[in-house]
């Protein structure tokens, strides 16, 4: 290997592990605020860019269906527990999340001729349609289960993954789709080649990640997030439901789910199940941070990035072996940096 | 009865149970405006989950609560946070990676998402209270100290304008400076015109500040009654104002602390 | 009643491969291939605790350990005499299993709950692509041309056959693991589920046993990979993969996790329905793939959100259960005591303890010293370190500084469990035990180091004197504090007082000679507390050395040979209880008030 293989390595490396650490962060995101391991993490990534390619060649995405099958299944829930409880005034609000907006973006996709959009809207469109999944799942998935133990939370989670898979596999096919990517711009840097789509993904990424430190920082909201995290029956005390902050959690990860699959889309063939080992990487990286530590977590993830560039060259036949075995070692180093100690309840 | 200001909290037949052990059983309480009940009694006769049955945190097994005079038939916390109920927990329950200040904002969280953008004036009052939590306005509530601490719980439940303010153990593992310090905090409160549910081990403090005092035993209300009255009952004397025999001549001595 | 179901299943499966079609018997093959899985992890998650997404992988170890053996023809010279032979195939297998597991789960069973299934997910992936890209296991093609089970000179090449094979050592998987859990050992296992504190101050090796389930979990599933491959005689990576773990673990929940016969109804439905499912939904959908897992994940998360113990209780409600008072209180010969040591000789030394949290100095400077055959109390306001104390000296926690001598020896550097050996017992401020378990297993937790018979004695049941031996001297402690009439229920519908109590005989269950009491009277109505101080002034006569955190007066000064006061974490009096009684500064604690 030369320096020349060596830099463009790397180039792959951190472009991977840019997207690997939005999906840490979201992952981390997540578990503090709701105890979820979000394993579907990854099925957002898919889910994202099969929908912008769909859109893009004409096609209705099938996540449209989802969207208006889970907003039913919403609508049915809380209005039941609406009528049941008393919270009538909350009845226009629930069939205009749940029912029109749906139907809006059916619209939208039906009568918009998405194809002769410009790049920009059909992202715009995509996110639209994806991101309001994240709170829905939240809502009929783990609302009900908000106080179970994590280990029935994963449970779920995983359950959750698998019927998403199952639906990508119904929706989108076998084939694996691409997108042309953001700008055919190259760039020669010392003998480099670094092309557009790259910056695009690593600008993105550090936008988003900008973005996400001020609202945690700055905003009523997010502040009231971290306050989640930290301590739940003090934020409950404040206030703050544990309804609010998991939907909100979840609807931040689904936005950087998906937006994580629009960046990839031109890079790599995405098929229905490839988001699962996208997420699951950034699952390493988001374990290296002890599913706590939010730059940790984005420094491992791009180290997995790295790593997996790196094996890919040396052993591509074995390159997941070798990215999923790593979890070994960070587990032992974690085991050995941390003290577990039993909280009193 | 010194009950005859219009109640502000009317609880009735409440019963909590965990998993087949009842902790609370058919307990009926009342806090009138602008007055201080106290719940006295020994560790585990169910005092914390009686405050957390009235706040929602915990779900009842029976009984009806009427905050406000409306009676409240599905209780969760964020409605009670809202009607203007507030809870100090025993564990104070701070978010302590984040400042002092970031607290106190985390207090006024309902208030500004029902529309209300007085939350700096709120603030300023809070620090009027308590100046040591300007003092240490940019730390984070972890490295507080422990009376810094219960002071934070306090003011950032204030920062929510509560009517009726629940405080569990606000005493717990004070220095004797700052349990004073609390005290004299909780009656003036009480001449702001904020009702409170006050539960203490430190019982003699808490019957001096208290308009009235219910004793909880084993899950039930055993005695109640105006709080100078429990003071002085030889039941309440012995069992939690002092230690046996002695106690009974040492309380003797100082009784006019109880008028 | 219950054992005519019993045998009547015996018998249906028995006569079932006689009776049936090769579909239908195929199909009960894999169902046992499955709850052979599935059974581990009742082991593994409904009573230990612990979960693992990756069963799929150890099943791979087993199937292709001996699929290699038994096909290849260029084994290195070392590993030539193992070739051929299916049987020294089972045994690679194991062992191959045995250690692979061994080494995941010392990395990962010591960290807290999450970190385990989040690895297996790692390692499940990982042997699943590794099975797949190693030339010599035949890449994704994998192996074929796998010889049968021979068994007596008969080879068992047709599915009837095989099925026997199966479904025996199923059902003798089951009876180990039945045996496992009612013994000794067991009750460490199911111990785990409430926490580790409490398991370790009762002399349990909570990281044995996890290690203990995980390892048979993996060999199970080991055994049924193994199966799979001699009967299939064809093996590739596909089965091995990480899906097929989730829904291994699906599989446990959704039957019940909690017992072991959750595993086979799981097991059942989930293949059934998997078969079914298959044929179904490529015609609905109109396109073909593995669509079953759509309807498999709502499932899940509506049997988790609905009946979290998934569907064994439910039907076990269905049939009666045998009656409480039928039951016998166990007899046995009572088991050796320890020697106690002379009364009034100190036994419990502490000097200068400091232990601090961050900032919080919980103890300051404490000092205190316990003697055999006195009651030596702690008294002190809500928060004055108490609880911390009796933790650092009973190694929960670990003194910042200062030490701690039992019958002379150093111990503020041991773990609670090696304290618990030396012969201290103790009760907890916030009740520790099990709920779902009676109150005779709870208190025969107690016994713990009293018995020595391991895991595979308990599996054979070839330890019943032991046994007998230790419930009995639990049954005696139960007696002894007055629970006898509710020995067989569940503890935790006993009320909060009575399972105090119970910590109190479960600590007396291990023959202590210092026993450490955190409010042992606290919830107890009048008569409960005479009895109770009857009991304490009982083993004070008899040499025990009794540490008591109480905060009622009254019962504290009619039983206390000695008092230590602590306010904010220090030492503030020391003396007789009428001397405390009269201190100022006690009084001042205990009465200063506002004004």
């Amino acid at each position: 290997m030369d320096l020349q293989i060596a830099l463009l390595l790397a180039q792959d490396g951190i472009t991977n592990g840019a997207i690997y650490a939005l999906l840490a962060l979201a992952l981390v995101l997540v578990f503090a605020v709701t105890r979820v391991i979000f394993i579907p993490q990854g099925e957002f990534v898919a889910l994202g860019a099969l929908t912008l390619a769909s859109l893009q060649v004409g096609k209705t995405p099938g996540t449209l269906w989802l969207l208006l099958g889970a907003g039913v299944a919403v609508a049915l829930v809380d209005l039941a527990q609406a009528l049941q409880r008393g919270g009538r005034r909350r009845i226009p609000r629930i069939i205009a999340w749940n029912l029109i907006y749906p139907a809006l973006v059916a619209a939208a996709i039906f009568l918009l001729k998405p194809t002769e959009m410009a790049m920009p809207l059909q992202i715009i469109l995509t996110l639209a349609l994806v991101v309001p999944l994240g709170p829905m799942i939240y809502r009929l998935a783990f609302q009900p289960l908000a106080e179970a133990p994590v280990l029935v939370l994963l449970i779920v989670a995983v359950a959750v993954h698998l019927a998403l898979v199952g639906l990508g596999l119904l929706f989108f096919g076998a084939e694996g789709s691409r997108t042309p990517a953001f700008s055919d711009a190259s760039f020669n840097l010392g003998g480099i080649v670094i092309n557009g789509q790259t910056l695009w993904v690593v600008g993105s990424s550090i936008t988003l990640i900008a973005i996400l430190y001020l609202f945690f920082e700055r905003t009523f909201y997010g502040k009231a997030l971290r306050a989640t995290a930290i301590n739940r029956t003090g934020a409950r005390l404040m206030g703050i439901s544990t309804v609010m902050a998991g939907k909100l959690s979840f609807l931040l990860a689904a936005l950087i789910g998906a937006l994580s699959g629009v960046l990839i889309a031109p890079i790599t063939t995405i098929y229905y199940d490839t988001g699962f080992l996208v997420g699951l990487k950034g699952f390493v990286g988001a374990i290296v941070g002890g599913l706590a530590s939010y730059p940790v977590a984005a420094a491992g993830a791009i180290l997995v990035g790295l790593l997996e560039s790196y094996s890919s060259f040396w052993a591509s036949a074995f390159k997941e072996v070798i990215v999923f075995t790593l979890i070994i070692p960070v587990l032992v180093w974690r085991s050995l940096t941390t003290h577990h100690v039993e909280e009193e309840e | 009865m010194e009950h005859e200001s219009k109640p502000i909290l009317e609880v009735a037949d409440l019963c909590v149970s965990y998993g087949k052990v009842e902790a609370l059983h058919h307990a009926n309480l009342m806090v009138g405006a602008g007055q201080i009940v106290t719940v006295i009694g020994p560790n585990g006769a169910g005092k914390t989950t009686m405050l957390g049955a009235i706040m929602g945190l915990l779900p009842r097994s029976r009984g009806h609560i009427r905050f406000l005079g409306e009676p409240q038939p599905e209780i969760e916390v964020e409605r009670m946070v809202a009607k203007g109920m507030g809870l100090v927990p025993e564990s104070r329950a701070l978010f302590g990676s984040m400042t002092v200040a970031d607290n106190l904002l985390m207090g006024a969280f309902m208030r500004h998402r029902l529309g209300h953008r007085d939350h700096p004036e709120t603030m300023e009052r809070v620090f009027q209270i308590f100046p040591r939590l300007r003092e240490r306005r940019e730390q984070q509530a972890g490295t507080l100290s422990g009376g810094e601490r219960q002071m934070l719980a306090v003011g950032r439940a204030l920062m929510a304008k509560p009517k009726l303010l629940l405080l569990d153990e606000p005493s717990l593992g004070l220095a004797p400076l700052i349990v004073k310090e609390i005290f004299r905090v909780i009656a003036d409160l009480k001449q702001a015109g904020v009702a409170i549910l006050l539960i203490e081990q430190n019982a003699r403090a808490a019957l001096q500040v208290a308009d009235y005092g219910y004793v909880l035993e084993t899950g039930e209300v055993v005695l109640e009654g105006p709080a100078g009255q429990l003071a002085d009952d030889p039941k309440v004397i012995e069992s939690y104002l002092g230690l046996g025999g002695a106690a009974r001549a040492a309380s003797s001595r100082s009784q006019p602390v109880a008028s | 009643m219950q054992r005519a179901i019993l045998a009547l299943f015996l018998v249906l499966l028995g006569i079932a491969p006689l009776v049936l079609s090769e579909f239908h018997v195929t199909l009960l093959n894999y169902i046992g291939l499955s709850a052979l899985v599935a059974l581990g992890l009742v082991l593994l998650t409904g009573v230990g605790g612990l979960t693992s997404f990756g069963q799929a992988a150890f099943v791979g170890l087993g199937a292709y350990a001996s699929a290699y053996l038994t096909t290849a023809t260029d084994l290195p010279g070392w590993l030539a005499w193992a070739g051929g032979s299916p049987w020294v195939g089972l045994a690679a297998g194991l062992l191959l299993t045995a250690v692979v597991a061994w080494l995941l789960g010392s990395f990962t069973l010591r960290l807290s709950g999450h970190y385990l299934p989040l690895g297996t997910i790692a390692w499940g992936i990982s042997l699943y692509f590794l099975f797949g890209n190693l030339s010599f296991l035949g890449g994704h093609t994998g192996i074929s041309g796998i010889p049968p089970l021979e068994l007596f000179g008969l080879e068992l090449k047709s599915g009837r056959a095989f099925y026997y094979v199966i479904w025996v050592m199923l059902l003798a998987a089951v009876w180990i693991t039945r045996n496992l859990l009612d013994s000794r050992e067991g009750r460490a296992i199911r111990a785990l589920k409430g926490g580790t504190v409490m398991a370790e101050a009762m002399g349990v090796d909570t990281a044995r046993s996890k290690i203990i389930i995980f390892l048979i979990a993996a060999l199970f599933a080991a055994l049924s990979g193994w199966l799979y491959a001699h009967m299939q005689r064809f093996v590739n990576p596909t089965p091995f993969g990480l899906h097929i773990g989730i829904e291994y673990l699906f599989m446990a929940v959704v039957g019940g996790a909690a017992n072991v016969w959750g595993a086979l109804i799981g097991a059942g439905l989930i293949t059934i329905l998997k078969q079914w499912l298959q044929d179904l939904l490529p015609k609905i959908f109109g396109a073909s793939g593995n669509f079953e897992v759509i309807v498999f994940g709502i499932m899940m998360i509506l049997v988790l959100q609905r009946a979290r113990d998934g569907l064994w209780p439910i039907l076990a409600r269905l049939v009666p259960e045998a009656r409480r008072s039928s039951r016998a209180v166990p007899q046995g010969q009572a088991l050796p005591k320890k020697a106690m040591p002379q009364a009034g000789a100190d036994i419990l030394e502490v000097r200068n303890v400091f232990k601090c949290f961050g900032g919080l100095v919980a103890n300051n400077d404490m000092s205190l010293t316990v003697r055999a055959g006195e009651v030596m109390a702690l008294i002190g306001p809500n928060g004055a370190g108490k609880s911390t104390m009796f933790n650092c000296i009973s190694g929960v926690d670990l003194v910042s500084e200062g030490e701690i001598c039992f019958l002379g020896e150093r111990i503020d550097h041991l773990t609670a469990r090696a304290i618990a050996h030396r012969g201290m017992s103790r009760t907890f401020q916030h009740v520790r035990l099990l709920p779902a378990m009676s109150v005779l297993e709870n208190v025969a937790i107690g016994t713990h180091l009293r018995g020595d018979k391991g895991v595979i004695p308990a599996m054979l049941h070839m330890e019943r004197t032991e046994e007998q031996r230790l419930l009995a001297e639990a049954a005696r402690q139960i007696e002894r504090v007055g629970l006898k009439a509710s020995m067989f229920e569940q503890a935790g519908s006993l009320a909060l007082g009575q399972q105090r109590t119970l910590e109190i005989a479960r600590a007396l269950a291990a023959d202590p000679c210092l026993l450490l009491l955190d409010e042992p009277a606290a919830g107890l109505r009048y008569m409960e507390k005479q009895a109770l101080t009857e009991l304490l002034r009982r083993l004070k006569a008899e040499g025990m050395g009794i540490l008591l955190v109480e905060h009622d007066m009254d019962f504290v000064m009619g039983l206390a040979d000695r008092v230590v006061v602590m306010e904010f974490g220090e030492k503030i009096a020391e003396g007789l209880p009428e001397e405390v009684q009269s201190n100022p500064a006690v009084l001042e604690a205990y009465l200063g008030g506002v004004e």
